[in-house]
């Protein structure tokens, strides 16, 4: 029986690793937390169709019961080694796995909001990122620093994507339409409660985003305003006060808000930059580089490596889920011929 | 307030042996900060610091206004260094943030044009015969007092606390622009939220008072002071700032630039007249200090012959919450004695 290494057990991890299995695969499934889907558990509803995201899991979680799948959590892979003919895997309680494939699936951790002094994070008790919000939206449980209900939130896209100051020129792709459901999201549970969107642009790239950006202006009363905000600054009542340039009408803004959200970006996680590099196949911003974005984009031109989800560039969790499909493919291709 | 990422990145300050640059407008503006300062780094600290008479001005001013060309800055610059050099000195310390500013930029495009500094070398040697090193390390004397501000707690007489309430004194602190805007890296604590005064303030007892404005321009801004016509935006600025502080009743404002401790106390008076409203609650404005005249009166050093006299608002108030002793007879009097002309009612800003 053909043996593979999957490193992650997030939603491209867990959904190849069900695959292969299911296609007579023995499969080692690494994942560094103590339990799996560890992003996804921070996340209350999908966009665009607000589906829930303990839905997702509960999906996902049951094809980990596949015949075939041993999860193995709680370790790091710390040595990852091509000897000729397999990979030989080594984790963090030295245990060492030899396999014939290895599919990494690190996935991404979200930009550290502290890296950006100005706009407060870290500092204010009432700036909080995307992650914080999520978690408030899940629990139904959105308050100001002082434990009352907002009057005002204010989101802030591209905070630690597109910005040249934290050296990450890339989109982060997923942010645009996260502020759009978390603003909605907002709305519906506080209908009192103004809500404003701070963009560059707005990229509402996928099925259902524009619409939904729509429904926001339209139904939601969501306001959205091109400008980036230079600064945040505590007030004496514990509000935030923001300046900024509407671009739009040409103006400097300054207003305070209750709660200033950050929607912080995606980046390479540890893992994926420290296997990247391990393996010399570190790309752009330490995410993982494949051999053609069009044509071979789960393969790492290492013989029998591959490569699936966020640990290659930032993606959906919908997109996750296709990709690993797609290295699953790739993967059983490669197991046939050796 | 606390940041881990604040402490990530510490500036390099030099030791010892400093080369001493005086500004044009800090003897006129504060006399006595220069000289504490001098004092501060000899007496107290045992430090070499050069304090040459030759030197004249970095043409700042002229320079942000787009009076004094690029290369005439350069050359004019290029002197000083020159003047360094012969007194065998490599660690500039300028008394100006606007003259920091000016000797970090200048650096700064030398390092990246390489063919301006040989153009500046060829400009200097033609017009006086000079030739110069770059300096190894730009320290603002603020950095200095920063780096040191431990040793000399220890030396202090006097604590940034209230002795009527215990409770610590709320300071607001103002950094010049020029001191980590135009290079981050230059200031400690970088520009986001420089640690220079805070730090000071801190070690010293004081409060570090986080106002919405903070970071906000003091309203000197060079053009929208010196030409008359703008000068609204600049009293305009300074309001602004003083009434995103009020809520927080400072004890002081203490800054490390000569424009900024300037327009802070000087524009309190214009406000008072033209709005006939303080910003503190007696109605006397809220005392401006320069980081030398805060260490120099915790030191213990005679409140007048550092110079407080001079300032707009009167600092009697907040020497007696320190503990402060001072004779009011002769807070007009000069260093050798002589008499000056007192105004009349001084601690009167609303009239």
């Amino acid at each position: 029986m053909k043996k593979v290494a999957i490193i992650g057990a997030g939603p491209a991890g867990i959904e190849a690793a069900s695959i292969l299995a299911r296609s007579g695969v023995e499969v080692t499934l690494f994942e560094k937390s103590e339990t799996p889907l560890k992003n996804l558990q921070d996340k209350a509803f999908l966009f665009p169709n607000f589906q829930a995201a303990q839905e997702i899991i509960d999906d996902l979680s049951g094809k980990l019961l596949v015949d075939g799948i041993t999860l193995v959590s709680g370790v790091e892979i710390s040595e990852l080694k091509w000897q000729g003919t397999e990979w030989k895997l080594t984790d963090s309680k030295a245990q060492t796995y030899v396999t014939d494939a290895v599919l990494i699936a690190t996935g991404y951790q979200v930009f550290d909001a502290h890296r950006k002094e100005e706009l407060g994070y870290g500092i204010y008790k009432g700036v909080i990122t995307s992650l914080d919000m999520e978690q408030m939206i899940k629990h139904g449980k959105i308050l100001n620093a002082n434990g009352d209900e907002p009057k005002r939130v204010t989101f802030l896209q591209c905070v630690g994507s597109r910005d040249e100051k934290s050296g990450n020129h890339y989109c982060s792709k997923i942010c645009c339409v996260t502020a759009v459901k978390q603003a909605i999201e907002v709305r519906k549970q506080l209908p009192k409660c103004e809500a404003s969107v701070f963009y560059m642009d707005l990229r509402m790239w996928g099925q259902g985003f524009e619409e939904m950006y729509r429904t926001a202006q339209e139904k939601y009363g969501v306001s959205f305003v091109r400008g980036r905000i230079s600064e945040a600054a505590g007030t004496f009542d514990g509000r935030v006060q923001l300046k900024s340039e509407d671009t739009l009408m040409g103006l400097p803004l300054k207003m305070t808000t209750d709660l200033l959200v950050l929607m912080v970006g995606m980046e390479a996680s540890c893992g994926t930059k420290s296997l990247g590099k391990a393996c010399d196949i570190s790309g752009d911003y330490g995410f993982i580089r494949t051999v053609n974005p069009h044509l071979y984009d789960n393969e790492t031109g290492k013989p029998g490596l591959f490569a699936a989800g966020t640990c290659k560039r930032p993606m959906s969790v919908s997109d996750s889920i296709n990709d690993a499909r797609s290295a699953a493919l790739a993967i059983k291709d490669y197991l046939d011929t050796i | 307030m606390a940041n881990r990422y604040w402490n990530e990145y510490q500036k390099t300050i030099a030791d010892d042996r400093y080369y001493y640059e005086r500004s044009c407008i800090r003897q006129t503006f504060f006399p006595g900060s220069e000289t504490a300062f001098l004092k501060i780094m000899k007496d107290e600290l045992g430090k070499d610091i050069f304090d040459d008479f030759r030197l004249h001005t970095c043409t700042g001013i002229g320079y942000h206004t787009d009076v004094v060309p690029l290369e005439t800055t350069m050359t004019v610059v290029a002197r000083i260094f020159s003047l360094m050099t012969e007194r065998g000195y490599e660690n500039l310390v300028p008394s100006c943030i606007t003259s920091f500013g000016v000797f970090t930029e200048m650096i700064h495009m030398w390092q990246e044009h390489p063919e301006l500094l040989e153009q500046t070398r060829e400009n200097l040697y033609k017009a006086c015969k000079r030739e110069f090193e770059m300096p190894k390390n730009v320290a603002h004397p603020s950095d200095l007092i920063f780096k040191y501000r431990f040793e000399l707690a220890e030396k202090m007489k006097y604590r940034l606390v209230n002795r009527f309430t215990g409770k610590p004194l709320n300071v607001v602190e103002h950094i010049g622009c020029h001191y980590a805007k135009l290079f981050p890296d230059k200031g400690v604590g970088k520009a986001e939220f420089p640690y220079v005064l805070a730090g000071m303030i801190e070690a010293w007892g004081g409060h570090v008072v986080d106002y919405p404005e903070r970071r906000h321009c003091c309203g000197f801004g060079f053009r929208q002071y010196l030409v008359q016509e703008n000068r609204g935006y600049s009293v305009s600025n300074t309001k602004k700032k003083l009434e995103s502080m009020e809520p927080y009743e400072p004890d002081f404002i203490v800054s490390n630039c000569p424009g900024c401790s300037m327009f802070l106390d000087r524009w309190q008076y214009t406000i008072a007249e033209m709005e006939h409203k303080t910003y503190d609650r007696e109605g006397y404005g809220i005392p401006v200090l320069t980081y030398e005249e805060m260490a120099g009166l915790l030191l213990g050093y005679d409140p007048w012959v550092l110079g407080l006299q001079i300032h707009q608002v009167q600092c009697e108030r907040l020497l007696d919450k320190i503990g402060i002793p001072y004779d009011p007879k002769q807070k007009y009097n000069s260093a050798s004695g002589k008499i000056l002309r007192a105004p009349e009612k001084p601690e009167n800003l609303l009239v």
